[in-house]
C-alpha cells in the first residue's frame, strides 16, 4: 500500500506491461528459439541444429526467395497505387460540396470491413466464368488462375480495401496546412499543377511519411486476402512470405523451420520501421 | 469552369463507383435465387429472394459464428479499454522516469506481426489447453489491440488541461480516484473511438481466428466464410449472403459514427 502511495504509476502500467509481455515478448523469444530447433509439431521431434535452418533459408530455399519477391513486388505495387490514387482522391475531397460526409462514409466501407470478405467479394468479381469483370470488359481472363494476372489481382484488391485509409489521412494532413498560402499562391498567378507540387506536396511530406509507414507494415506481412484469394496460387506465384510461413507451421508442421521464416518476417518489419523512424525525425 | 465541374463529377462518380461497386454487387449477388448465379445478363436478379440467407442461417451454423464474432469482439473492446486506458492514464498525467522507454515498448509493439508470433502462442495455448476456446481469442486480441489504444488514449488524456487533473488531486482526490471520477468521463468520446476500432479490429481478424479455433465452439464469422464449404461448387449466393450479414454491423457502425471512426484512425495514426 506504502509503495502504491509513492509511485502510483507502477499500478497503473503494470496490467499492460504484463499482458504484453506474456503475449508479445515472450513469444518473441520463444520463437527465436524455435528457429534454432529442428522441430516437427506431430513426431516429437526437436533438436537443436544452430543456424541450420538460417543457411538453408538463405542458400537453398527458392521458394523462400519467391515468396520473398512476391511479398516485395506486393508491397511496392500496391503502397505505391494507393499513394498516388490516395492523393488525387484527397485533393478531389479537399474541397467543400453537397454530400462529401456520404461520399467519405461510402469510402470507409471498404477499409471497415473483414479482409476475409472483400477477398471473397472479389473472388466472385474475377470469376471466369460468371464473374462481372469479365462481363463489362467483354473478355475471358481467369484472373485468380493465370500466373501473370493473379498477383495483379490481388494489389487491386489491396487498393480497394487500403487506399481509403490513405485519403482519410491524407485530408487530415491537409487540414494542417494553413489556406492562405493556396489564395497567395493564386493571386501570384500560379497554376493548380504548381500549386500541388511546389505547396501541397512538400507540406504534406510527414503524413505521406506516416501514411508509407502504416501501407508498407500492413502490404508487408499481408495474409488474409491472398489466402482467401489464391492461397499462394497458382504454381506458388501469389505465395507471399506470410502465406509461406503459414504452410510451414500449419500445413507441413515445420515448427522449427518456420518459425526461422516467422523470425526473417520480424527482422524485416524491424527494419522498415526503424528506416522510416529516421526518416521522419530528420523532420 | 463549366469544364472543371464536369471533369470533378466525372471523377466523383468514379470514385463511388469503384469503392461501393463491389460491395453492392455483393449484396445483388446475395438476393439472387440460385438459378440466376451462373447467368450474366440479367446483372439484377428477375425476382430477388432471400433464399440464400434464410439457408445460410438455417442449414449452416451461422448464427452461433456471428455471436461467437460477437462476444469476442465486445470483450476485447471493453477489456483493451480497461487495461489501456490505466496505461495511458499513467503516461499522460502521472510524473515518471523513462517514460519515453515504455512509449517506444508499446510503439514498437504495434508493429509486431501476427504471423511472427503465431506458432509460439498456438504452442503455448495447446499446452494450457486454451485451444478452441473464445478465452483465448479475447486475450490474444486484446493483447494485440492495447498497444493502438494505449496510444490514442495517451493522445486523448493529454488534451485535458493538468489543472484540471491537479485541481482535482488537490481537492482530496486521490489518484485512482481522479482517474476514474475526473479523467476517464472527460474523455468519453476518445474511449468510444477508441472502443470501437478495437471492435472493428476483433471483428474482422482473421490469422489468429483461423489458427485457435477448431469447432464451431470458438469459430468467428470470418473464418467460417473463409472455409465456407462447399460439397459439389462453391455456393456463391450463401457466400454473398454470409458476407453481407458479417458487413452489415461494421456498416452500421460507419454510417452512425464516421466522425468518431475516422478521429480514431488519424489520432493513431498522425500522433506516431
Amino acid at each position: 500500500m506504502s509503495l502504491y502511495r509513492r509511485r502510483p504509476q507502477i499500478f497503473f502500467l503494470l496490467p499492460a506491461l504484463f499482458v504484453l509481455a506474456l503475449v508479445m515478448f515472450y513469444p518473441l523469444i520463444y520463437v527465436l528459439w524455435l528457429s534454432f530447433h529442428r522441430r516437427f509439431l506431430i513426431f516429437n521431434v526437436s533438436e537443436f541444429i544452430g543456424f541450420g535452418n538460417y543457411v538453408f533459408l538463405f542458400l537453398q530455399d527458392e521458394r523462400f526467395w519467391n515468396a520473398l519477391y512476391n511479398t516485395l513486388y506486393f508491397t511496392v505495387t500496391s503502397v505505391f497505387l494507393e499513394l498516388v490514387f490516395g492523393l488525387a482522391i484527397a485533393v478531389l475531397l479537399s474541397r467543400e460540396f453537397r454530400g462529401r460526409g456520404g461520399v467519405l462514409s461510402i469510402l470507409l466501407i471498404p477499409w471497415v470491413i473483414p479482409a476475409v470478405v472483400s477477398a471473397k467479394i472479389w473472388e466472385w468479381i474475377y470469376n471466369p466464368d460468371f464473374g462481372i469483370l469479365n462481363f463489362i470488359l467483354k473478355i475471358n481472363i481467369n484472373w485468380l488462375g493465370d500466373p501473370f494476372w493473379a498477383l495483379n489481382a490481388a494489389v487491386l484488391v489491396d487498393v480497394w480495401k487500403a487506399t481509403p485509409f490513405v485519403v482519410l489521412l491524407l485530408i487530415a494532413g491537409f487540414q494542417t496546412i494553413p489556406n492562405d498560402l493556396f489564395k497567395a499562391a493564386k493571386v501570384d498567378g500560379a497554376s493548380s499543377w504548381h500549386i500541388f507540387w511546389c505547396i501541397t506536396l512538400p507540406l504534406l511530406k510527414p503524413t505521406i511519411l506516416v501514411v508509407l509507414v502504416f501501407r508498407t507494415l500492413d502490404a508487408f506481412r499481408v495474409f488474409d486476402t491472398i489466402y482467401v484469394l489464391t492461397a499462394g496460387g497458382p504454381a506458388n506465384t501469389t505465395e507471399t512470405l506470410s502465406i509461406y510461413t503459414y504452410k510451414l507451421l500449419f500445413h507441413i508442421l515445420q515448427f522449427g523451420y518456420g518459425s526461422s521464416v516467422a523470425v526473417v518476417i520480424f527482422v524485416f518489419t524491424g527494419i522498415v520501421t526503424v528506416f522510416y523512424m529516421w526518416l521522419l525525425s530528420r523532420g | 469552369m463549366q469544364k472543371v465541374q464536369f471533369r470533378f463529377y466525372l471523377f466523383l462518380v468514379f470514385v463511388i463507383t469503384f469503392f461501393a461497386g463491389p460491395f453492392l454487387w455483393q449484396v445483388i449477388t446475395s438476393l439472387k435465387p440460385a438459378s440466376e448465379l451462373a447467368t450474366l445478363p440479367p446483372v439484377l436478379p428477375s425476382n430477388p429472394t432471400f433464399e440464400n440467407y434464410a439457408s445460410v442461417f438455417k442449414e449452416r451454423p451461422f448464427l452461433r459464428v456471428v455471436l461467437n464474432s460477437f462476444i469476442v469482439a465486445t470483450s476485447t473492446a471493453f477489456l483493451s479499454i480497461g487495461i489501456g486506458s490505466l496505461a495511458a492514464f499513467a503516461l499522460a498525467k502521472l510524473e515518471m522516469k523513462g517514460k519515453s522507454v515504455v512509449l517506444l515498448l508499446v510503439l514498437s509493439a504495434s508493429m509486431f506481426p501476427s504471423i511472427s508470433i503465431v506458432a509460439p502462442l498456438f504452442v503455448l495455448l495447446r499446452a494450457l489447453h486454451l485451444r478452441d476456446t473464445l478465452f483465448a481469442l479475447i486475450f490474444t486480441y486484446t493483447v494485440f489491440a492495447l498497444p493502438f489504444t494505449i496510444w490514442v488514449l495517451t493522445g486523448f488524456f493529454k488534451s485535458i488541461p493538468n489543472e484540471v487533473y491537479l485541481a482535482s488531486r488537490v481537492d482530496g482526490c486521490t489518484v485512482f480516484q481522479s482517474f476514474y471520477r475526473i479523467v476517464l468521463p472527460l474523455s468519453a468520446p476518445g474511449l468510444f473511438s477508441t472502443a470501437i476500432l478495437v471492435f472493428i479490429f476483433s471483428w474482422n481478424e482473421f490469422l489468429f481466428a483461423l489458427v485457435f479455433t477448431a469447432t464451431v465452439a470458438s469459430r468467428t464469422a470470418p473464418v467460417e466464410i473463409a472455409l465456407f464449404p462447399g460439397i459439389h461448387e462453391v455456393p456463391w449466393g450463401e457466400m454473398a449472403a454470409a458476407s453481407v450479414v458479417v458487413t452489415i454491423p461494421v456498416v452500421v457502425l460507419v454510417f452512425l459514427f464516421r466522425q468518431r471512426i475516422m478521429e480514431g484512425i488519424i489520432m493513431g495514426a498522425i500522433k506516431g
